[in-house]
């Protein structure tokens, strides 16, 4: 297993689409739930557990080879609003171009073959780390920092916030996603052994309500 | 995605700059514009599409960076038909959209070639930016940077990337000049200085066939894309 092929894979800059999408986080600046760093570290916190948590055991289970279209199946049964579901589909396509640009495999040109118009990201996320030569532990932890660096990296563009407090709630943040990865794996593996219903299936009600609405805005910065 | 093709001596192209379509057909030529705010991109691909769209089966994919009015601008003028334009949301950083991670427009342009293709040309307009802006290769085969003469003469001096290297330089709004006071000789010679053979276009959309000359330039690049 390569480290490095880790930090290639986790790096804000993949080019995989991730800029243009801020979690929710536009909404919630709009709401006025995010106000400034204690309130956009309560955001991320309640992402991580919620959606972070689904999204790392979709990664996990993807990356320890589970059939990944049972398993985008089951992110479309996660994921209540249409909205969310069409985000999470494209950015899954945006990535599978970056993966089969990076780590081609048989897996990535299946997947792709089968979802043209993409699958769940996290599924792709998994199959990419296959690819990558990574693990399931590493598929988890893309997707529990992706699930808080991008509501950060939104907030500080749209509330100004400074960069120094949004890196602050990140590494605030880190081991509690450590503890998140570790149950995404272990609930990874209990899905291997008795189906994919033993997935998560945390959700923050808001978080898919706020999409709803964010996706009919006329003026917005960020697709999501 | 020809991961099989066989690939020059530097390595495999990005799968995206591949001329081909996955059903072996050659794709669109895809022309960049970029610039900056107000300096005329979307007037100028309306222009380009009113002038092209008899000869050439055209489409747009636009950067908007908060809202979707250059799409829309381009409906209300109905340049095209509705199915032929796209818009590309952001994330408020247009230049990423169009250089650093072009996945989102490559899909847009991969979109339009399925739903009304076979295209011959895509113009993807980039959202309002900085004189550092410019496209990737592997999104586009060709740019055009649009500036204006009410933005400052001293652009083309300044240089920066779009100006310097950008395929064609368009100084926009020529028959503003007299009225903001800048100096057209100027421009035309700072941008010759700039650019060595790189060609450099003065216009004014509002004279009679105002976007003649890139539109000329426009053919020019789609005969030899096709050559």
């Amino acid at each position: 297993m390569s480290r490095t092929a880790l930090l290639v894979l986790a790096d804000g800059r993949f080019p995989a689409g991730g800029h243009a999408h801020s979690g929710g986080a536009e909404a919630a600046v709009k709401a006025g739930r995010i106000t400034g760093a204690g309130s956009l570290e309560e955001f991320c916190r309640g992402r991580l557990h919620t959606a972070g948590l689904v999204a790392a055991s979709l990664a996990a289970a993807a990356a320890l080879g589970l059939d990944p279209v049972e398993l985008d199946r089951a992110a479309d049964a996660r994921t209540p609003s249409p909205a969310l579901r069409n985000a999470s589909r494209r950015l899954g396509r945006q990535l599978m171009r970056a993966a089969r640009a990076a780590w081609p495999s048989g897996e990535l040109d299946a997947l792709a073959g089968e979802f043209p118009k993409g699958a769940h990201q996290p599924v792709v996320l998994g199959l990419t780390a296959r690819a990558a030569g990574l693990g399931p532990e590493d598929a988890a932890h893309c997707c529990a920092y992706e699930s808080v660096s991008g509501p950060a990296g939104a907030t500080v563009r749209l509330l100004s916030l400074d960069p120094f407090d949004a890196t602050r709630v990140l590494a605030r943040l880190a081991p509690e996603a450590d503890l998140v990865v570790r149950q995404a794996v272990d609930a990874a593996h209990r899905a291997a052994e008795e189906g994919i219903d033993a997935l998560p299936a945390a959700s923050a009600p808001l978080l898919e309500i706020d999409a709803q609405a964010h996706a009919a805005w006329a003026v917005r910065l960020f697709a999501s | 995605m020809h991961l099989d093709h066989t690939h020059s001596h530097d390595g495999p192209p990005a799968v995206s700059a591949d001329a081909h379509r996955p059903d072996g057909r050659r794709r669109a030529l895809r022309i960049g514009l970029g610039g900056p705010v107000g300096s005329g991109k979307t007037a100028t691909v309306a222009a380009l599409c009113r002038a092209l769209r008899d000869e050439l089966s055209l489409a747009v994919v636009t950067n908007d960076i908060y809202t979707r009015e250059d799409a829309e601008f381009l409906l209300r003028e109905a340049v095209l038909p509705p199915e032929r334009i796209t818009a590309v949301e952001t994330g408020a950083c247009p230049h990423t959209a169009i250089r650093d991670d072009i996945s989102a427009n490559l899909e847009a342009v991969e979109d339009l070639e399925d739903a009304v293709g076979p295209l011959d040309l895509i113009l993807v307009e980039s959202g309002g930016d900085n004189l550092t802006a410019t496209f990737s290769k592997g999104l586009v085969d060709a740019q055009i940077f649009v500036i204006d003469v009410a933005g400052g003469d001293d652009i083309p001096r300044k240089g920066g990337p779009g100006v310097t290297t950008a395929d064609l330089l368009v100084v926009n709004k020529t028959d503003l000049a007299p009225y903001v006071g800048s100096d057209l000789g100027r421009m035309a010679a700072d941008a010759k200085a700039q650019r060595a053979e790189l060609p450099v276009v003065l216009q004014s959309l509002r004279a009679e066939d105002g976007v003649g000359e890139v539109a000329a330039w426009v053919r020019g690049r789609f005969a030899a894309w096709t050559a």
